[in-house]
């Protein structure tokens, strides 16, 4: 049915675009933006040009839209509020077809959504504040290559969160003398170690030379344990055929997981690597490297909980979400946001934890929630409580700062993990009686006492820059 | 499980996962947990097995979980009529989770002596 005339030059973006009256359809993909546009720049135009470029429009009209139906393909403006607090900028929730998107690209989708738009003159800033997958959208994603349940099957680690520890120094230990400290850590106590996320193949350790010795550690604490142990080998290359590599002889000296960063590397490397792990019985750790730079401004860029959705939908087992009482930002609220949408199967809207929409996940695994940065055992019964069982407690120098080890540090974090993961379940409020609980398995954990005399006075008590949007 | 230290010396043990690292549990902290397993929902079940082959996946079952048991005497009772039968080997008490599919607890109550 063709009505309409070719009329050349530039109309205003809100007479296609912004459509207050739409109902989206269960199928659309629905986004909101944090937008601020220029001084003069009305709202309903603003959210219009943010929906126009990051859909089908263009700054012009060109004769061979008349070739298509955009009134099918187009993006809609539908809804505008007001941020709490903040009267210079507003939400703009935006519904894109389904067919505007390749089936399991998250690629294509934020190439999309956070594409051009986020340069246009219009506006000062723009912020993605979350996004709404349609169940259609979802079932076309491989995600997580086990999920939480396999993970806990294979490793038999049931009924507490995991321990783990990234090996330091970061840099410039020997291979052989770096497979000593996972050993150590993982005889201790500890499930599993973690390569720091600048690890790849450096002059000092060649990644073939890591993954040997490392290999070796694993066998030999899971043997003297009898416990399931595990570090995650980081894979992260510079080509995806030197990643693909990697993970092969990863999985040939026998780890059961390797690593990947997953905003260095990109989505294309993630999502390929999460496809191999799903096809060779390998769990995938998601390192999250550059995301602050991404997340961390309250008016521009990406919210985390966005590349939390992503990361599920391209594939990880394990995402590092911040420990909320560590050395690193995170809103308490806003980070139970993001992990309920990386664990759970449904997440209703919640404006008081930043979710902006239902979120129908599907049949889709869920993914660890990964606690790491600055934390020792005087957290464990806070970490326990924030994050519950489905999680990874990732130390570092609360581990390997030890006075007498790793294999000490180690004992120290498991006996305080195990001691307030028992006070929960007998009904005790953990958090509030932390320093009764600890104290108490502190008497017979040598480990634990040296350890809560070391860190006793270690706290980062830093307000958080981005906030959720309150009045 | 014993663990010394001895000037800092970290003695490695064979903890067999969860609750491992804690002291050997009172009957009445046996109890607390078991109380926690059937409060969650979950289905008690016990698994044994010589120490020897304990690095499996699969122990094995003592009957079959104990499907809609809420008397925490009747899983105790269990838990020793097993300990009973295979005094050398390890025990250990799970919970059946049939939502997740998956166990929401596992841990060992008696160790075998050999």
């Amino acid at each position: 049915m063709s009505t309409k005339s070719y009329d050349a030059g530039v109309k205003e973006y809100r007479d296609m675009y912004w459509t207050p009256d739409y109902v989206p359809l269960d199928t659309d993909l629905l986004a909101c933006f944090k937008c601020t546009g220029q001084p003069g720049v009305p709202r309903d135009e603003v959210a219009a040009a943010v929906a126009a470029e990051s859909s089908t429009g263009t700054w012009s009209t060109v004769w061979s839209e008349l070739l298509t139906d955009l009134e099918y393909y187009k993006g809609r403006a539908y809804r505008i509020e007001d941020v709490p607090g903040d009267s210079e900028s507003f939400y703009a929730f935006i519904a894109y077809p389904l067919d505007l998107f390749e089936e399991g690209s998250i690629v294509n989708v934020l190439t999309s959504l956070v594409g051009n738009v986020f340069g246009f003159k219009a506006l000062r800033h723009l912020r993605l504040e979350d996004i709404r997958f349609p169940i259609a959208y979802i079932k076309t994603c491989g995600g997580p290559p086990a999920g939480i349940q396999l993970e806990r099957d294979r490793l038999n680690k049931y009924g507490r969160p995991m321990l783990g520890a990234t090996i330091k120094p970061k840099l410039g230990l020997s291979a052989k003398n770096y497979g000593r400290a996972v050993y150590e850590c993982l005889r201790g106590g500890l499930d599993m170690t973690k390569d720091d996320e600048n690890v790849n193949s450096q002059p000092f350790m060649r990644w073939r030379d890591r993954f040997e010795f490392v290999g070796e550690a694993i066998q030999k604490a899971e043997q003297e344990t009898g416990e399931k142990k595990g570090h995650y080998l980081n894979v992260t290359a510079a080509t995806p055929e030197e990643m693909y590599k990697r993970a092969e002889f990863a999985k040939e000296v026998g780890s059961p997981i390797i690593m990947h960063d997953f905003l260095t590397g990109g989505f294309t490397a993630n999502t390929g690597l999460a496809n191999w792990c799903r096809e060779n019985g390998m769990l995938l750790h998601i390192h999250r490297a550059m995301h602050a730079v991404i997340d961390r401004h309250p008016k521009h860029g990406i919210h985390f909980r966005v590349l939390a959705k992503c990361l599920r939908l391209s594939g990880g087992d394990h995402l590092h979400t911040g420990t909320v009482v560590g050395k690193l930002e995170g809103d308490r609220q806003s980070t139970l946001g993001f992990v309920d949408q990386l664990r759970e199967s449904y997440v209703p809207e919640d404006r008081s934890r930043g979710v902006f929409f239902d979120q129908d996940w599907g049949s889709l695994p869920g993914v660890f929630a990964v606690a790491s940065g600055g934390i020792h055992v005087w957290h464990m019964p806070a970490l326990v409580t924030i994050f519950g069982d489905d999680s990874m407690l990732q130390f570092g120098g609360g581990t390997q700062g030890h006075p007498w080890g790793n294999a000490a540090g180690a004992a120290a974090n498991r006996v305080a993990l195990e001691a307030s993961v028992k006070a929960r379940n007998q009904g005790r409020e953990i958090e509030k009686e932390a320093r009764d609980i600890l104290t108490e398995a502190a008497r017979t954990s040598p480990e634990l006492a040296i350890a809560m005399e070391t860190w006793k006075e270690i706290k980062f008590e830093f307000d958080t820059v981005d906030k959720l949007d309150v009045g | 499980m014993s663990m010394s230290n001895e000037m800092g010396d970290f003695k490695t043990a064979h903890t067999l996962e969860t609750f491992g690292f804690l002291p050997k549990f009172t009957q009445e902290e046996i109890y607390e947990q078991i109380a926690y397993l059937i409060s969650q929902g979950w289905t008690p079940a016990i698994e044994h097995e010589h120490p020897s082959q304990s690095n499996n996946h699969y122990w094995t079952m003592w009957k079959l979980p104990m499907f809609g048991e809420q008397s925490l005497e009747k899983v105790v009772g269990e838990l020793e009529a097993c300990r009973r039968a295979y005094p050398d080997h390890h025990v250990r008490l799970l919970g059946y989770d049939n939502y997740t599919q998956s166990q929401g607890t596992s841990f060992v109550v008696y160790e075998g002596r050999a």
